[in-house]
């Protein structure tokens, strides 16, 4: 018989005696399963939220945008050339060019309500001016955009108030930034700390049922098996708890969106939005399952092998 | 086939030694008896033989593997050449008589039909036919020491290691396994037996070895029981 013959036999055995071991040891599977659901189910959660909030700024600050005031004498032509040299700078993500016109029913859009004012603007000549709306792709990072348009040369075809940064809108949305980064990271400080607490409950669940066999692995010892052979169905048995355990948390994710959804009838919990995130869920499923399966192997796999390592190791002592 | 040069063993200094320069040479296919009352360091031999102590001087060297110069991984592989029974039996208690005797062989990695032509036959010679869906406590102490044995023996060692096989057995039973280790003997094995039972070594006449107080007290052929 082939040595490679010889392995085939063996990892098949391995594999065999795991799954068979799992359904002899029903009561300790739940047990470990559990631990291991509650802290897949609070690390995908975490995940989804950090999506969503990941969302839910860049949508905020995607509205957010440097007004360009065109002076009266710049022509279209060039009003057009300079919203394209401004396009070409770092950082930004698009420009929109409004001539006057189009400016004066954007501002009389934006005062929808307040009569004097529009009446104001309407008034005789175009009071407003062709406007080049600037949106940046990191709000933190405009320097360089307000370097190019103050330029003299730029700053020439603009009128005396521009450029203009929308400063209090800007304030407000630095707060919602500020908050919700806060609240990301505190989320991901006790979902670290959680997976540190959980692994070790799993690990004591997983030794405490070696223990119990310890007479077994001692006996499979003596015979002579070989460290892999007797700690391999250990381990094989834990990954099938992290793989169920997986399964079972992102169904319970699945069936808590839908729930919020439906019950709720609300798309968003305060900075939360539901909708976005059940999307989220949905469109990355099968990467989060994956991700939900490998942690589930690994947290299993490596308290298995540490657990067995006690009972494998043979006495040094003279 | 198994050498001891001067083998101490100390667990706690405090109590002093309990294997004092033990030597000790068995030939191939030699059937050796070893006497001693309990406490003597009968068990603590057996236990440097199979690798689960190590000797804190001294040489051992079996089957030509120098015990000294054993990596940590290759100690499965000499436990694999050796057959041990157990005074506690030590059976695998959630598998049956048939899969307790095939774990030895599931180790090596033998196939499954060659496992299940092997072991009947093995289960024969210690007279179990018949039980082999069995589970090690559904048996008697003469029956669990028997799958024991055929366990050590499925692998057709070159050595077997009996710990007081027959220390928890009533006399017939004791006898029924004494035979069966006469009859692996007689097929080539050899075999080091420690026992109490003094009937045994009287009617075996065989080679035995004395220990008292972790020393050898005398090594005689063919003798008799004298503690």
């Amino acid at each position: 018989m082939s040595n490679h013959h010889r392995n085939l036999i063996t990892l098949n055995r391995i594999v065999q005696t795991g799954a068979v071991n799992f359904i002899r040891n029903v009561s300790l599977a739940v047990a470990a399963m559990a631990v291991m659901v509650v802290t897949l189910t609070i690390i995908l959660f975490s995940v989804v939220t950090n999506a969503t909030f990941t969302n839910t700024i860049a949508q905020i600050t995607s509205q957010i945008s440097i007004s360009v005031f065109l002076d009266s004498n710049v022509t279209d032509a060039q009003a057009k050339d300079f919203a394209a040299a401004i396009k070409k700078q770092p950082n930004v993500d698009k420009v929109d060019y409004l001539n006057k016109e189009q400016a004066l029913q954007s501002f009389i859009k934006a005062n929808q309500g307040q009569q004097s004012i529009i009446q104001a603007a309407q008034q005789a000549t175009n009071p407003v001016p062709a406007t080049i709306h600037v949106y940046p792709e990191d709000l933190n990072q405009i320097k360089p955009i307000e370097e190019f348009l103050t330029k003299p040369a730029n700053q020439k075809l603009q009128t005396k108030d521009s450029p203009s940064y929308q400063g209090d809108r800007k304030e407000a949305i630095d707060n919602i930034t500020h908050a919700t980064n806060v609240l990301r990271e505190i989320g991901i400080v006790a979902v670290i700390l959680f997976a540190v607490i959980s692994a070790l409950i799993i690990f004591n669940t997983i030794q405490m049922a070696i223990f119990n066999r310890r007479d077994e692995l001692q006996i499979m010892r003596l015979l002579g098996a070989g460290t892999w052979y007797i700690r391999g169905p250990f381990i094989v048995e834990s990954i099938i708890y992290g793989i169920l355990s997986a399964l079972i948390s992102v169904l319970i994710i699945d069936g808590a969106f839908a729930a919020a959804s439906s019950a709720l009838q609300a798309s968003s919990l305060g900075l939360l939005d539901i909708n976005y995130a059940h999307t989220y869920f949905t469109d990355n499923f099968l990467w989060l399952l994956t991700l939900q399966m490998a942690l589930g192997i690994v947290l299993g796999a490596a308290s298995s092998t540490i657990a067995t390592q006690r009972y494998l190791k043979f006495k040094t002592t003279k | 086939m198994i050498l001891l040069d001067r083998v101490t063993k100390v667990y706690n200094k405090n109590l002093g030694s309990a294997l004092d320069r033990i030597s000790l040479h068995v030939e191939p296919k030699e059937f050796v008896i070893v006497v001693g009352q309990s406490g003597a360091g009968k068990t603590t031999l057996l236990r440097l033989l199979t690798r689960e102590e190590r000797p804190s001087s001294g040489k051992i060297i079996i089957g030509g593997i120098d015990y000294d110069k054993l990596k940590d991984k290759d100690i499965p592989l000499l436990r694999r050449k050796i057959g041990v029974v157990f005074q506690d039996f030590k059976l695998l208690p959630n598998k049956t008589v048939f899969e307790n005797v095939a774990f030895a062989l599931e180790i090596v990695g033998m196939g499954n039909k060659e496992i299940k032509h092997t072991v009947p036959k093995v289960l024969d010679i210690v007279n179990l036919k018949g039980k082999e869906d069995r589970m090690p406590l559904e048996l008697s102490g003469g029956e669990r020491q028997r799958v024991a044995i055929a366990r050590a023996i499925v692998r057709q060692p070159k050595i077997l290691i009996a710990d007081e096989p027959t220390g928890n057995l009533d006399p017939k039973h004791a006898w029924d396994v004494i035979r069966v280790l006469e009859k692996i003997n007689k097929y080539g094995t050899t075999v080091l037996l420690t026992t109490h039972n003094q009937d045994i070594v009287n009617k075996l006449k065989r080679r035995v070895v004395t220990i008292e107080h972790g020393k050898i007290k005398s090594d005689r052929a063919n003798a008799s029981y004298e503690v």
